[in-house]
């Protein structure tokens, strides 16, 4: 609590796109009715080696912004 | 219920006894009792026995005739160990119940955590102990027995409770007829349903989950440890929960949640309750036989009032909140209030404490409910997750569990520890030079003496630990007889326990809760700190913070 965030190291266009097309064929992969499980999965991994509550506390709220925007 | 051709009280390994209606003669010469109370279940016996711990008398009804129909809360807890034992009555309980620390946790079929309770040789008893609640039952009624102090009076409903000026007049039915009682005080130990809560126009209020389990008791030589088994996704229960306990007497408990699908009545036929057991039996590998003896229904709650005062009338135990049973709060957190309400009433009724003090029962034991609330609530919701976000999480993190330790924590029910009465009008406030060490309002933490334990030495009232034996002599010249003074050595693991220093003190009260501590006390400070407790002056405190 209280610390600064550390600067977040950002993957380079390569990476991403690498990370984007996996998770594209992996989706697919798993099929529509367990991709939703599989992604709450990832993202439980993806946090717990984040390792920063806040810093995945923003990002949750990044996340979901576009959702609020449309509910109003 | 139980298979049919056995009655309601037909056990398979309990002998119920029958408890008549009082003679006429012998209820009408006490027309009068200090303390009225309405339920001879466990909390009721045990607000009974705090009271004769006090000397106080009492008298007990209780529309039934015998003890509960079957074992329903299974899980006594450390701290309500040490309430037995301040009682007189934790002897039996030892003999008889099964201690555990251990739970595991199964999702489809693999074990994804195993969780332990803290435990160790330092402790005087286990974090959790396995027994019915008959057992729970009997074992206080023998002590209730012991005591010239109660009276109990069985086959009587209590129909009407209205305050006087000064007491309140009871109004009971027997066999006999109708009669009033005057009670200075009203204790409504009458459970869940409260007739008395629905007399005083009163209403549980909060959140109502709407799980739905059925508990079933079956007789088997299984061989397992008494661990807790938590089954997610089992195959003989596709997508539910179930929870497998030991007790004693080869009795072991079932318990499974309902689909939103599935009759409560179909669920509680014996047929299907038969189909489940052998379903669930079969996936656990177990081929011998085994025989149905109890089950029922349950649904997991949040619901508590407001104030557990009425004017002469205090709510106890489920009369005044209802828990889900994850996490085993129902009964527990039920005996603290008996606990807390019995010697509180018991040192106002005998003029050691002003009437005052009994303020403090609603937020400490409201308090405690809210905690118990907030962990249990959040334990229902990965046993029972009841909206598609809760599920969905709960899913992937026994999915992950699998693979990834980490994740099978979130499964972890953390199991009920004492509650802290840090903000209650019975404590003083905490002394801000200690950097650690238990805080005021915390229980007592026991500690391992050369010869015992830290709570063997505690007195019969308030007791004060001092870390000074120049401080204890003082005390034990000035103190009044109600506390105990207890010299401890100030270089010394117990002090390491306690952060204390040469000159510390600690108050702990009847109930060994933190009542005030002082880093470095004057026998002044201690004197003036149990005044003030036992005044009720809350002014005093103000005054300190």
């Amino acid at each position: 609590m209280g610390q600064p965030h550390k600067k977040a190291k950002h993957m380079n266009h390569t990476d991403l796109e690498t990370t984007y097309e996996s998770l594209a064929l992996k989706i697919d992969q798993i099929g529509e009715k367990n991709s939703e499980l599989f992604l709450a999965k990832l993202v439980l991994l993806l946090a717990h080696a984040n390792g920063n509550v806040e810093h995945v506390q923003q990002l949750i709220k990044e996340a979901g912004a576009s959702f609020s925007d449309e509910r109003g | 219920m139980r298979p049919a051709g056995r009655s309601e009280t037909d056990s398979l390994y309990f002998n119920y006894p029958r408890f008549e209606s009082p003679v006429q003669a012998t209820r009408d010469a006490t027309q009068q009792t200090p303390v009225a109370i309405v339920g001879a279940g466990p909390i009721g016996m045990t607000a009974a026995l705090a009271l004769a711990k006090e000397g106080v008398r009492s008298v007990i009804f209780d529309n039934k005739a015998t003890f509960n129909d079957g074992s329903r809360a299974i899980c006594v807890a450390r701290p309500s160990f040490y309430i037995l034992e301040q009682l007189g009555a934790v002897a039996p309980f030892l003999d008889k119940a099964l201690g555990w620390t251990t739970g595991r946790t199964f999702y489809r079929g693999k074990q994804i955590l195993e969780f332990h309770m803290p435990d160790s040789d330092t402790e005087k008893y286990r974090p959790m102990y396995n027994l019915q609640q008959q057992y729970i039952e009997q074992f206080l009624w023998q002590s209730i027995n012991e005591t010239e102090l109660i009276e109990a009076r069985w086959q009587s409903e209590v129909t009407r409770v209205e305050d006087n000026d000064s007491s309140a007049s009871v109004t009971v039915r027997d066999a006999s007829g109708e009669y009033t009682i005057d009670a200075t005080w009203v204790l409504a130990c009458d459970g869940a349903h409260s007739p008395v809560r629905k007399m005083r126009g009163h209403r549980l209020a909060g959140e109502n989950f709407e799980g739905r389990y059925v508990i079933a008791d079956v007789q088997m030589d299984h061989d397992y440890p008494t661990i807790r088994r938590a089954l997610f996704d089992p195959a003989c229960r596709p997508g539910g929960t179930m929870l497998i306990h030991k007790q004693p007497d080869n009795i072991w408990r079932i318990d499974y949640q309902l689909k939103d699908d599935e009759s409560t009545d179909d669920a509680l036929r014996e047929d299907t309750v038969r189909e489940s057991v052998t379903r669930l039996l079969d996936e656990l590998h177990y081929t011998g036989t085994w025989e149905l003896e109890w089950w029922s229904v349950y649904t997991a709650n949040t619901l508590a009032l407001d104030d557990y005062r009425d004017g002469r009338v205090f709510f106890v135990g489920d009369s005044a909140h209802i828990v889900p049973i994850f996490g085993v709060r129902g009964l527990n957190n039920g005996l603290a209030d008996a606990a807390n309400i019995g010697w509180k009433l018991g040192w106002v009724l005998n003029g050691n404490a002003n009437e005052a003090l009994l303020d403090s029962y609603t937020p400490e034991r409201r308090g405690a409910t809210l905690d118990v609330f907030a962990n249990a609530s959040k334990s229902a919701r990965f046993m029972t997750p009841n909206t598609h976000g809760w599920k969905l999480m709960r899913d992937a993190a026994l999915s992950l569990a699998l693979t990834h330790p980490f994740a099978g924590e979130l499964a972890n029910p953390r199991q009920m520890t004492a509650f802290t009465y840090s903000e209650s009008p019975a404590v003083l406030a905490d002394d801000s030079s200690f950097s650690s060490g238990p805080a005021v309002g915390a229980l007592m933490p026991e500690v391992k003496l050369d010869d015992g334990f830290l709570s063997d030495r505690l007195g019969h009232g308030f007791t004060v630990l001092c870390f000074s034996s120049g401080l204890a002599e003082e005390l034990q010249a000035s103190a009044p007889a109600t506390v105990s003074v207890v010299s401890l050595p100030h270089q010394s693991p117990v002090a390491d326990v306690f952060a204390a220093e040469q000159g510390t003190a600690y108050l702990l009260r009847p109930d060994m809760h933190i009542a005030a501590r002082w880093l470095k006390a004057t026998a002044h400070d201690v004197v003036d700190g149990f005044t003030a407790i036992t005044a009720g002056y809350t002014a005093y405190k103000r005054q300190r913070d």
